[in-house]
């Protein structure tokens, strides 16, 4: 063909949306600015790979903290082998990308006007705007919970003073104490993030603490990684036996936590049983963070559906929701997940902003999750996208074998911190 | 041109290779194809580092590789004749194609040598050991990308280590020249010989 697509729009003289049957929406000479809102590791990683892909694009990032915590690794810090510091990033990085970071908290999305106003009164306009808030917690959704009783009984499913708290109330927990995890329903973010946790917690215990144990109460009948967790359990902490350090307890025996005596730390489970905690850590059920909610982004589920090739909202033109806000269909909510999502979605707004056809994507996920000393495991995909865009597939990848050796568990320690510098550095760096 | 013989050995090993197929889910629907090779390579940032520098300290920089080493590793990680603790089900997801896309985005990124420690006490000798059974294949000290062989010189050390360890426990095949001389070097100087060696392409940092 000699007339491109981007030749022909250029050639129609567009200043406005050109609808074409079956090609995207594409606006040209409409101005190249993005507002992004949310600073964590999707709007990171989208406002530097934006940059990156094109210098001419003014991008704005609309952040109320001045420092992020990563979710990944905080159970490292809940297991005394990493401190809080470590996992805490500022925005200079991204500002020497030229990305313009404002430290507002975004209130309103007005996706007609192409607007995001903040809580401090300013309002930001855009031709491109990103969201990615990341969860909500539902506290209502269990009873004698709320944000108010988080501050003695943390989540700590947002790192950062959460699971500083988490850590002071371990350290302070006596020998022979009970720390119950109450785990959440599907989806939420970071599957296998309560049961790293649970293990981080015993790995502590077993050295400071031996006469204690972890419960896990879980609304689910099984959980992400399950077998390697169990493995590893029974090898490190006794699972199964009299003396286990952890337990689980599923849909099975109806152990899913309903709630919460914030005063007494006791949880009563969907069965009716009441267990009292020395330090309990209930994470509650989630959704899409407030301001998709504010911008009438979500679904009747609470998660926000989009274009999987552009992650361009499927309720309002204009508006990207990526990263554990976004329904990725075929992807969980981790973040890696969110970084490689945030690629493919500041690729497509590169080209839709330069008049082009969003390219195919391609998207990856890698997670670790490290269940003691020298000893930790992964999931790990590449994913294409179905050709009628239903869905994100795996096509290849999968769990550690079971039958992995001492030397290559021991491997996946030093592969997941180096994760963990190599993908906070692409994000903040 | 050491890695010719691996070449012809991975080459038939790695026709497992081909994952648009559906081979891995065959209820999976049919995907896309046709990725460039940026978006195809900034997946791999996550792991490996923005343009493949990685900050470590076990995962490897892939940037400024030679071609047909980048191409052959990766053929032999989805083959599984190169032991891994992920990558193998990674380059599985990649077509032949698709990997030569991915080697061309990273060999043209530079690769910057990694600031790490090492045992100075080491370096001369490691130096000594490098040109006695190395060089000839990992030219310039180990720093070069263009005789098709790895790059050594400011790699990360543990990721050295791990693959030192594995062509001498057998669990990775190295090419008959690299095999005999490496062979030669640990009947000759043992651990030793290692660590200097390692101490002595860690110190090369400019």
């Amino acid at each position: 063909m000699k007339i491109t697509r981007r030749g022909f729009i250029q050639a129609a003289g567009a200043a406005t949306a050109i609808s074409v049957a079956g090609v995207p929406y594409i606006a040209l000479g409409a101005g190249k600015k993005v507002v992004i809102v949310g600073g964590g590791t999707g709007g990171g990683t989208a406002a530097k790979y934006l940059r990156m892909a094109d210098p001419s694009i003014e991008v704005t990032l609309i952040e109320p903290n001045k420092h992020y915590y990563t979710c990944y690794l905080s159970n490292e810090v809940l297991g005394g082998s990493r401190t809080l510091d470590s996992i805490k990033f500022g925005y200079d990085g991204l500002a020497k990308h030229g990305v313009k970071v404002v430290h507002d908290t975004a209130t309103g999305i007005d996706a007609a006007a192409k607007t995001v106003t903040t809580a401090g009164g300013q309002s930001f306009s855009y031709d491109r705007c990103v969201v990615a808030p990341g969860i909500d917690l539902l506290y209502d959704k269990i009873e004698g919970y709320s944000a108010a009783a988080a501050e003695t009984i943390p989540h700590a499913w947002k790192a950062g003073p959460q699971t500083a708290t988490l850590h002071s109330q371990l350290e302070a927990m006596k020998d022979g104490g009970t720390v119950v995890i109450a785990a959440p329903p599907n989806p939420f973010r970071c599957p296998p993030g309560p049961y790293e946790r649970a293990s981080q917690i015993a790995m502590y215990l077993q050295q400071a603490k031996p006469k204690s144990k972890v419960i896990i109460l879980d609304p689910k009948p099984k959980f992400s990684k399950q077998g390697l967790f169990i493995g590893a359990w029974k090898k490190l902490y006794g699972y199964g036996t009299e003396n286990a350090m952890i337990e689980w307890h599923g849909q099975q025996e109806e152990a899913g936590v309903v709630k919460v005596d914030a005063a007494s730390k006791t949880v009563t489970t969907a069965f009716g049983d009441d267990i009292k905690a020395d330090v309990l850590n209930v994470i509650p059920p989630q959704m899409a963070g407030t301001i998709a909610v504010a911008a009438g982004l979500i679904d009747d589920k609470g998660w926000c559906p989009i274009d999987l090739a552009t992650f361009e909202s499927k309720i309002h033109a204009g508006i990207h929701v990526l990263g554990d806000a976004s329904n990725a269909i075929g992807m969980p909510k981790s973040g890696y997940a969110a970084n490689s999502q945030a690629k493919v979605c500041a690729a497509a707004i590169a080209a839709l902003l330069n008049g082009q056809e969003p390219g195919t994507p391609s998207y990856v996920n890698t997670c670790y999750s490290i269940a003691g000393k020298d000893y930790a495991f992964s999931v790990a995909n590449v994913y294409r996208l179905a050709e009628d865009g239903s869905k994100i597939v795996a096509v290849s990848g999968g769990v550690t074998p079971s039958d992995a050796s001492p030397e290559q568990l021991k491997r996946d320690v030093g592969y997941a911190h180096s994760w963990f510098n190599n993908i906070t550095n692409d994000i903040f760096g | 041109m050491v890695y010719k013989t691996l070449t012809k050995v991975s080459l038939v090993a790695g026709l497992a290779i081909g994952a648009s197929s559906g081979a891995f889910a065959a209820d999976e629907p049919k995907t896309m194809m046709g990725a460039s090779d940026t978006m195809l390579a900034n997946t791999c940032a996550g792991c490996h580092g923005t343009d493949g520098v990685s900050t470590g300290p076990a995962i490897p920089t892939i940037a400024g590789l030679s071609n047909d080493y980048f191409v052959e590793i990766m053929k032999g990680y989805a083959a599984g004749t190169i032991p891994s603790t992920i990558m193998g089900r990674m380059a599985q997801g990649y077509t032949e194609d698709e990997i030569k896309q991915l080697a061309k985005f990273y060999i043209a990124k530079p690769f910057v040598k990694a600031k790490q420690d090492f045992d100075p006490n080491l370096v001369k000798e490691g130096g000594k050991l490098h040109d006695k059974y190395c060089e000839k294949c990992h030219a310039e000290g180990g720093q070069s990308a263009e005789d098709d062989a790895g790059v050594m010189a400011g790699q990360w050390t543990p990721y050295l280590k791990y693959q030192l360890a594995d062509f001498n426990a057998g669990h990775r095949e190295a090419p008959k020249k690299m095999a005999k001389k490496l062979k030669d070097m640990m009947s000759k100087e043992g651990q030793a010989g290692i660590d200097a060696l390692i101490s002595f392409y860690a110190s090369q940092q400019k």
